[in-house]
């Protein structure tokens, strides 16, 4: 356990699926279960397609350090073809997990992974967006599993946090709510671990 | 009253600006500039605001925006970073020698050259001679808690200079983390109003900003300027200990982290400080003496009180996330070891440049560091004085 309980997870993702807004989010779900917490992208080149991480520490105690994670408990890829050219276990903590994006189960994708043996969770974020948002927006999916997977916070407070938080992000389009707590909630059965 | 928040440190600085409602903001709304313009526009969109927000062509014009409505008696603020900023200069030494005590949010970020747009404190570094107090925060919440201390420092009538208050673009001012924010009732009563005693506008008694200086009075308009900048110290201090008593956060004109008996140290500025305290956490637990400075003041420089916390010390590390090109090291290098050199004995001290256009810097390479000085303490040699850290070899 590191200091202060603090929790460290690490997106990947490809600009415009949403990945720096899920790292927001988690952001902010864990700051209303009364957490401190860091959520923050790193800033390069920003075009759509192009490969982006995002990093969240969630801690009980203010965190000083302000650097990039190189050793995350927690691994969340919101795009698998990264999987062949990024090496997303890289640093990460041999107790912690990997949550993949894919319709493979987990010891199928396990393959693309080079040296991790530790856990992997897998969770078709496509198929959830599409049955419950009518198009693929991974991000809300992924996060249910981010959040299932790693026990950061409570499932109901997070999904009464969750609700909260949409209203205010989707004040101007409500009709999008009830879809993404669909999204969260759906994900939240069907996040599978190997 | 203090309430829990999570904010972005831009979303902390358009806050504080829209608490404090200035009379314009004229800024360059799109890059290089930040999202601080962009949300506050919004504030000034939805009437949250009563300032006039003056979109400009650049930032030489947003900073000219600001002296004529600075000089005409209205309180001004503005927003900018990296080439941004540089492309004030010319602006910024007629901001602080007309005694405008307008207030800048820098978010530091690269110049370009090649181009770059992360984090380091080039900008705000290569401007630091133009007269401006500069204010540098570790996080957001000492971003926004600088940002409401920099009107009654620099409207103060023993200063009347324009200040900056600077945070670490991308590694504060993009990333949410919590924050704890004044209700604007106390923040309204704590800024207060701007009431110059002259001004443009005053029509009991007209006056002339910015005329041309011959040579019989130039000089003395310069030490005048230099006696205020003296005089900025204490009303640091003065300003400090009254938002303490508002919000029970002390600030000084640096921060001692561990220093109390630390063979081993740094000074440094912004988000790294933070960094490098859980470096000094963990030595601590290893029985390490070692400690840090974070610098919060550059502009005035806290010279006798660097030496005095530093005297102690027996080998130092000053680091600049700016490269001076002087081939001997930044520039806080320069003056942390100038302030240094009438103590007897004095540190052992080294320099390095470090985070320069957004390179990662982990509480690693501040180990490395302690290391380096815990054998330059036990008498080992004192090596080069001015290198690099973080680059690729």
């Amino acid at each position: 356990m590191k200091d202060n309980g603090l929790i460290e997870f690490r997106w990947h993702g490809r600009g415009g699926q949403g990945a720096k807004t899920a790292c927001l989010l988690l952001a902010d779900a864990a700051f209303a279960a009364g957490k401190f917490v860091q959520g923050f992208p790193e800033y390069g080149p920003e075009r759509m397609g192009a490969p982006i991480t995002a990093y969240n520490r969630i801690s009980d105690a203010r965190c000083s350090v302000h650097c990039n994670i190189d050793d995350p408990d927690y691994v969340v890829v919101v795009d698998e073809t990264l999987l062949d050219s990024v090496d997303v276990t890289h640093g990460l903590q041999p107790d912690g997990a990997v949550i993949i994006n894919t319709a493979k189960g987990p010891e199928e994708i396990r393959e693309k992974l080079r040296d991790w043996t530790g856990r992997v969770c897998t969770i078709d974020a496509r198929k959830v967006s599409e049955e419950t948002l009518g198009r693929y927006f991974p991000n809300s999916p992924m996060l249910a599993a981010a959040v299932k997977v790693s026990g950061v916070l409570e499932k109901d407070q997070f999904m009464g946090d969750m609700e909260e938080s949409f209203h205010h992000k989707f004040a101007s389009k409500p009709q999008v709510v009830a879809g993404n707590m669909a999204a969260l909630a759906m994900a939240w059965e069907e996040v599978q671990a190997g | 009253m203090n309430y829990n928040e999570r904010l972005s440190g831009n979303e902390a600085i358009a806050f504080a600006m829209k608490q404090i409602d200035p009379d314009v903001m004229a800024a360059f709304p799109i890059t290089p500039s930040t999202e601080i313009p962009q949300y506050f526009a919004q504030y000034v969109a939805d009437g949250e605001v009563n300032t006039e927000f003056v979109p400009v062509e650049s930032e030489h014009s947003s900073m000219s925006a600001c002296i004529g409505a600075e000089a005409a008696g209205a309180r001004a603020v503005t927003a900018t970073s990296s080439c941004g900023l540089a492309l004030m200069y010319e602006m910024m030494y007629v901001a602080a020698s007309s005694r405008l005590p307008i207030t800048l949010a820098c978010v530091n970020r690269a110049l370009t050259g090649p181009i770059n747009i992360n984090n380091d404190h080039s900008d705000s570094m290569g401007i630091r001679d133009a007269g401006w107090i500069q204010i540098y925060a570790e996080n957001n919440q000492e971003a926004y808690d600088n940002f409401l201390q920099a009107m009654p420092i620099g409207e103060h009538p023993d200063v009347r200079l324009p200040v900056m208050i600077c945070q670490d673009g991308f590694i504060t001012s993009h990333a949410l983390e919590n924050i704890t924010l004044l209700d604007t009732e106390s923040v309204k009563q704590f800024v207060g109003e701007y009431n110059p005693e002259n001004y443009l506008l005053k029509k009991e008694n007209p006056l002339a900003i910015g005329p041309y200086d011959l040579g019989c009075h130039y000089m003395e308009h310069k030490v005048q300027q230099a006696e205020a900048m003296k005089h900025a110290k204490a009303r640091i201090l003065e300003v400090a200990a009254e938002f303490e008593k508002v919000t029970g956060r002390k600030y000084g004109l640096f921060e001692e982290y561990q220093m109390e008996d630390a063979d081993l140290a740094l000074v440094l500025i912004g988000s790294s400080a933070g960094t490098a305290k859980a470096a000094v956490d963990r030595l601590r637990k290893e029985g390490v003496k070692a400690g840090l400075i974070k610098l919060r003041v550059f502009r005035p420089f806290p010279a006798e009180e660097l030496a005095q916390a530093l005297k102690h010390v027996k080998a130092l590390a000053i680091l600049d996330k700016a490269e001076s090109f002087s081939a001997h090291g930044g520039p806080l290098f320069s003056e942390v070891r100038a302030a240094l050199y009438d103590l007897e004995p004095r540190p052992r001290t080294v320099g390095y440049v470090y985070g320069l256009g957004g390179r990662d810097v982990t509480p690693a390479h501040f180990r490395a560091i302690y290391a380096r000085l815990a054998d330059i303490a036990a008498g080992g040699d004192l090596g080069p004085v001015y290198t690099h850290m973080g680059q690729r070899e």
